[in-house]
């Protein structure tokens, strides 16, 4: 069947239209990346590289070393954290329990960094949650300083990531077909083996799709690092905040957005080998 | 058949387990906030010793965001609605026709799930001030529409994947326009998905923050915005109250949509075996 052009063209200009904004908004930032900073306005100098020698600094570096390592650990949390109730999701019969893992596991998501972080600020507090219930239960005497920590900010971090991560993994795991499993266990595998064997590599795709939207998403946080870290858990996300509103240094800001972006590319790009290289192992 | 007899009995014990605590840990600082919304005193502490509505009230009295609201609505109803009807328009294109660049178009469009939103924001603000526009609405409903679509996509996709093409096929076959094909039967026929995919945009749309910080000004300055202004300016539990409406309402239209759309079908996560 033939659709006509006008037809055609009706369904995908649109969906055009938003590609070459999406485009030409990145190619902004990279162009500035490579302006001279003019101090005290949004207009720029002529071109420069002085942007990204300035970025050779401990400041930048460990900005960029602490959010990898942030990153790494969510990812691989959430994706531990996340699988078994993915499992349960899926596997589950009874519906009203299904609907309730469902709900629980998915509202999060959709409460935004500001909500989600904010109540994590009154779980980790001094005067918070967690303190009051350990000192009631004489476990500590002096409140643990969990604000403005890098471990605050990874427990928020994980707890925002899980959500994406049970619903790409719920999807890879329910269209794992039952069979492989029931041939596993009637060739006399046990239930963990069989976990272990089929059902495991099978899901890789989910955890392909996971990893990499949890590797994103960490790096992209803003709220979270910037609200429980109060400065003292520096990323690059919070430092291109902090150049472009504070310093007004926008050319700045938008290296390190460069220098960001590259980087989440290229650790995408790695991961993606790796947990390819994993699937073919234990796919065979 | 399950072969449920073949699990044993620690294993049986402790899956459950796993998942009670798994989920114990995503609901506390929800039920936490919810909790601390109702304590009296100005100091955000925890647990409560006397309990109030006055942050409730404030709430709701404090302009700024009964502002943020009035914003949020505005970008929210745009950006669902927009992204849906290219969303759904790229989505029927992709399935049924063959174009130059429909894997970089599709590639295009999905990147914002991995680009950090603070470089879009970043990207957006350049653009505006280098072309000398006002950063009005139109250019954080653009944003937004940016960062939903690639949510609106997925669940378009799941329900074209269900849809049974004979019935587009026999409504031709009987003498229907393809444009006819397309809203008499098509559409209807993805409504749930078009709905859910709605939904998921503009309850994203609703609460993100990093890029609206970016863009947004005094007079375009969404919830969450405002949101964050208020916690570095006061340390009281306004926050918690407006988070602990934030939660209540998100949870009801979530089991809403579960309980009318079937939540598990839109997101392509029953159990197909």
């Amino acid at each position: 069947m033939a659709m006509r052009s006008g037809l055609r063209a009706s369904l995908l200009s649109p969906a055009f239209l938003v590609a070459v904004c999406i485009c030409v908004a990145l190619l902004s930032v990279f162009q500035f990346s490579f302006r001279a900073f003019v101090p005290g306005s949004m207009d720029v100098g002529g071109l420069t590289l002085a942007n990204f020698t300035t970025l050779n600094k401990s400041i930048y570096l460990d900005a960029f070393i602490n959010t990898l390592r942030l990153s790494v650990e969510t990812t691989v949390l959430s994706l531990l954290v996340a699988y078994p109730l993915a499992y349960a999701l899926v596997r589950v019969r009874r519906r009203v329990l299904k609907s309730a893992i469902l709900i629980i596991s998915i509202t999060p998501l959709f409460l935004g960094e500001i909500v989600r972080t904010y109540s994590w600020i009154i779980v980790l507090g001094s005067n918070g949650f967690l303190n009051t219930m350990l000192r009631k239960l004489g476990i500590i005497d002096q409140p643990l300083s969990l604000m403005f920590t890098h471990l605050g900010v990874l427990v928020a971090l994980v707890h925002v990531t899980i959500p994406v991560v049970v619903l790409m993994l719920a999807t890879a795991i329910s269209h794992i077909n039952r069979d492989y499993e029931k041939a596993a266990q009637s060739l006399g595998a046990g239930p963990i083996r069989t976990f272990l064997t089929v059902t495991l590599p099978l899901s890789m795709p989910g955890i392909l799709a996971s990893v990499t939207t949890a590797f994103a998403w960490t790096f992209s946080a803003f709220a979270t690092p910037q609200m429980i870290g109060g400065g003292r858990v520096p990323t690059v996300s919070t430092l291109v905040y902090q150049l472009g509103f504070s310093s007004m240094n926008f050319p700045l800001a938008a290296s390190l957005s460069v220098a960001g972006l590259a980087m989440t590319i290229a650790a995408l790009v790695i991961l993606g080998r790796f947990t390819r290289r994993m699937k073919l192992a234990g796919g065979h | 058949m399950r072969t449920h007899h073949s699990v044993s009995l620690p294993l049986r014990i402790a899956g459950p387990v796993v998942v009670f605590l798994i989920l114990a840990f995503v609901m506390l600082p929800v039920v936490v906030a919810v909790l601390a919304a109702f304590n009296e005193k100005a100091m955000l502490s925890f647990p409560p010793e006397s309990w109030s509505l006055k942050w409730f009230e404030r709430v709701f009295t404090y302009s700024d965001f009964k502002d943020g609201f009035h914003a949020s609505l505005i970008v929210t109803a745009w950006s669902s609605v927009i992204a849906l009807v290219v969303g759904t328009g790229l989505a029927i294109a992709v399935k049924r026709l063959e174009f130059v660049g429909k894997e970089t178009l599709q590639a295009i469009l999905h990147s914002p799930l991995v680009i950090p939103h603070f470089t879009l924001g970043l990207g957006l603000l350049i653009l505006v001030s280098q072309l000398k526009l006002q950063r009005g609405y139109a250019v954080v409903i653009l944003c937004h529409v940016m960062l939903v679509l690639p949510f609106v996509l997925r669940s378009v996709y799941v329900s074209m994947e269900n849809l049974d093409e004979r019935l587009e096929q026999a409504a031709a076959s009987l003498g229907a326009s393809p444009l006819k094909v397309l809203f008499t039967i098509t559409v209807p026929l993805l409504a749930p998905g078009l709905f859910g995919g709605w939904l998921f945009a503009a309850i994203m749309s609703f609460s993100e923050f990093t890029a609206s910080l970016f863009i947004t000004t005094q007079a375009t300055q969404t919830l969450p915005v405002s949101m964050y202004n208020y916690v570095r300016e006061f340390a009281d539990p306004t926050l918690a109250a407006l988070s602990a409406v934030y939660i209540v309402v998100t949870a009801c239209v979530l089991a809403f949509a579960n309980y009318f759309l079937g939540l598990g079908k839109v997101l392509n996560i029953e159990d197909s075996h």
